[in-house]
């Protein structure tokens, strides 16, 4: 015996699942499904093709042992820190400024921001014109008689890695700069009003009570920076391709050779490993303490 | 009734998959003009044996992405019939239990009897041949701009000493001498020249073909280090990255007097309509004039279930090595014909050049495998050395000695 009723209940119940399954399906077995083969492919033998016979930390060895990943590593950790920082302050600084209700916000808010629109290939190829030094800034201000001016970076084996972060900056500060503007015009004008009646000057407004305010933009900012420098690889593909030599190698470009053209699968499984740690060792905290907070309401 | 029409459904199946099978299905790099030219000449050759030809290029000079794409076929247990593989990547794919013997054709074509035997042992694992070759390139050229030459009154270096009194001569002169690009692979084909001239081919063989550690970190290998590196000051700082094609430009430009570089650059020089032997010369590097370091494209065959295929896949085989192929192809490469019994007529003058010192130092031994071009290391110990040899050029502040160590150490990953 059915009643309109019951069909309702059972569609309820039900339809939610089944608008979900094939989503989750998908991610249980594309995401976690392949984090998973990676993990043991990591500790596996895996030469040109996978295979499937344990061997151990053998790979994770060789990789700390490899002078070339230490080089991606450290170079991750400069590229990271003055890219976020960088970015962070860069970006701050000019949602302040925009936000002193100028006249044509609108316009220069999509200067800023017009970067973000350009792939991290267009960005790299691009500064990889203007930092040659035969070719861009350097041969510019030749020309215009200042002939002692040197910009080497690019072809510099000990600064290469910095102007993979001067791209890095160019293209994402507009885009940190729209995610504090947005947080800024949620910040209550009363507060702001209220303090100013107090007698606070401008600055002071914006360092004790607005940036405070902005916390969970600052957390999100954060988040999205350091993953992206983490997974950076076309960036640095386009602008030094690795080098000069292998001198601007990021762990993600460390990956893909040893994977995909050394024949080094197992090694590339493992330097993978390495690196969703390092993105987990962010993430995680992060995802705990805001899933406690729902908890608490 | 429902029998026949079962039966029918059976039938048109099979049918569709005999047509299927009956495609020859082959992974080639060869996207660039001279490249796909040639490519076209081998579907031509197929179609006329009654094959189907089914192409799967994958763009991309060095072929990364085609190796890229036939892993994960492979994986998925659906491999092409043939694909473009050298070196001693043939060994590691025979390793891997994928590839299928052509042994038949060959031992009928008495490929043995045609191939040098450095080239045959490359194309055979475990004594069968599984992969036939195509051509062979030479890597040890010195590309050079006779008139910038003639312009600061050096001559053409033959040896290494001779090579830097015209570097110096030149850059008095305000010519830039060598025009070099600065990725791993063009360091190390640099590298090798400058090892096979400063040391010889027995030092060569030793340390690059069978990695022994003593010569990787001897007092030779630490004068060729020394060597290599002197190139540096001749060099403009601009090469960092710079590819082949380009730094071959600045040389036929008369931006730059020399290249070292392989000889896929004549088809640079051609393309810019200039004469061998007039507009551009091409020697062998200083000090490799009776040595040949090679580089050989070959097709290796992969295992496949359907007889027709197979014989698809023999019929490839036998095209491949045919003469009439393998003449049409290289003047269109720029290489010469892996057989060493073919009349070079029709070849230009670095082409007849190199076919006889080809012959002549396989008959010597002075026929050493390139091993910057995958010919002498597994994949994963040459992009050691890659990176020794890179990091050697690109520090200005590593002593020849401490390389030295490096690629002892590099030599020894597998």
């Amino acid at each position: 015996m059915s009643t309109p009723n019951a069909h309702y209940g059972f569609a309820e119940r039900w339809l939610p699942r089944l608008v979900l399954a094939p989503s989750f399906l998908l991610t249980l077995v594309f995401l976690y499904g392949f984090i998973a083969w990676n993990g043991y492919l990591s500790f596996t033998n895996s030469r040109l093709l996978p295979n499937y016979e344990w061997a151990g930390l053998v790979q994770y060895a060789t990789l700390f042992e490899n002078e070339r990943w230490w080089v991606a590593v450290r170079n991750l950790g400069v590229f990271a820190v003055l890219f976020i920082g960088g970015a962070m302050a860069i970006g701050i600084t000019l949602a302040i400024l925009l936000d002193q209700k100028v006249r044509g916000e609108g316009a220069i808010r999509t200067l800023y921001l017009y970067p973000m629109a350009l792939s991290f290939v267009v960005t790299g190829t691009a500064w990889k014109w203007m930092l040659n030094p035969g070719l861009g800034l350097e041969k510019l201000m030749h020309d215009w008689g200042f002939t002692s001016f040197t910009f080497d970076w690019l072809v510099n084996s000990d600064m290469s890695i910095y102007t993979v972060v001067i791209a890095g900056l160019w293209q994402s500060s507009g885009f940190v700069m729209a995610l504090f503007l947005a947080g800024l015009r949620g910040v209550d004008d009363s507060i702001i009003k209220a303090a100013q009646i107090d007698g606070a000057t401008l600055p002071r407004i914006y360092w004790k009570i607005i940036l405070p305010a902005l916390r969970p933009v600052v957390f999100s900012t954060l988040m999205i920076l350091s993953h992206i420098a983490i997974k950076s690889f076309d960036l640095v593909m386009a602008l030094t391709g690795g080098g000069p030599g292998f001198s601007s190698d990021l762990p993600a470009t460390f990956m893909y050779s040893m994977a995909f053209t050394r024949g080094q699968t197992g090694l590339g499984a493992a330097s993978a490993m390495m690196m969703l740690a390092t993105v987990a060792a962010i993430v995680v905290p992060y995802l705990y303490s805001e899933l406690r907070k729902d908890h608490h309401g | 009734m429902r029998n026949l029409k079962l039966g029918l459904l059976a039938t048109s199946m099979a049918l569709a998959f005999s047509v299927q099978a009956a495609e020859v299905e082959v992974l080639h790099y060869w996207t660039s003009g001279g490249e796909a030219k040639a490519a076209a000449e081998l579907k031509k050759m197929m179609e006329g044996k009654g094959n189907k030809w089914k192409d799967f290029a994958v763009a991309g000079g060095g072929g990364e992405n085609a190796m890229t794409a036939l892993k994960t076929r492979v994986v998925s247990g659906n491999p092409p019939a043939a694909a473009q593989i050298k070196g001693p990547s043939i060994q590691e794919w025979g390793d891997e239990g994928v590839l299928g013997s052509i042994d038949a054709v060959a031992k009928k074509e008495g490929w043995d009897k045609v191939l040098p035997p450095v080239v045959s042992n490359v194309m055979k694992y475990k004594g069968q041949y599984v992969a036939a070759p195509v051509n062979v390139h030479r890597v040890n050229w010195l590309w050079v701009n006779p008139e910038l030459l003639k312009k600061a009154n050096a001559k053409v270096p033959t040896t290494w000493d001779e090579f830097f009194v015209t570097a110096a001569a030149l850059q008095k002169a305000g010519i830039q001498p060598l025009a070099y690009g600065g990725q791993p692979w063009q360091d190390s084909t640099v590298f090798e020249s400058v090892a096979l001239g400063v040391g010889g081919v027995d030092f060569y063989k030793k340390a690059f073909v069978q990695l022994d550690s003593a010569t990787l970190s001897g007092p030779t290998m630490i004068k060729v280090l020394e060597t290599y590196k002197k190139l540096k000051p001749f060099t403009d700082k601009n090469a960092a990255g710079r590819e082949w094609n380009l730094a071959t430009s600045m040389v036929i430009n008369g931006k730059a007097a020399m290249q070292f570089m392989g000889d896929w650059a004549k088809g640079e020089f051609l393309a810019a309509g200039k004469v061998p032997g007039k507009d551009f010369l091409c020697v062998a590097a200083p000090g490799t004039a009776n040595a040949f370091t090679f580089n050989i494209d070959s097709f290796a065959m992969f295992k496949l279930k359907d007889a027709s295929a197979v014989k698809g896949q023999n019929d490839l085989a036998s095209t491949l090595m045919s003469p009439a192929f393998q003449e049409v192809f290289n003047l269109n490469k720029g290489s010469i014909p892996a057989r060493t019994d073919l009349a070079m007529d029709k070849f230009d003058e670095c082409g007849k050049k190199s076919a006889v010192d080809f012959k002549a130092t396989a008959a010597k031994g002075g026929l050493v495998p390139s091993w910057a071009h995958g010919m002498a290391m597994k994949s994963a110990t040459q992009g050691a050395v890659y990176d020794a040899v890179t990091q050697f050029w690109n520090d200005d502040k590593m002593s020849a000695k401490d390389a030295a160590m490096k690629l002892a150490a590099a030599a020894k990953t597998k």
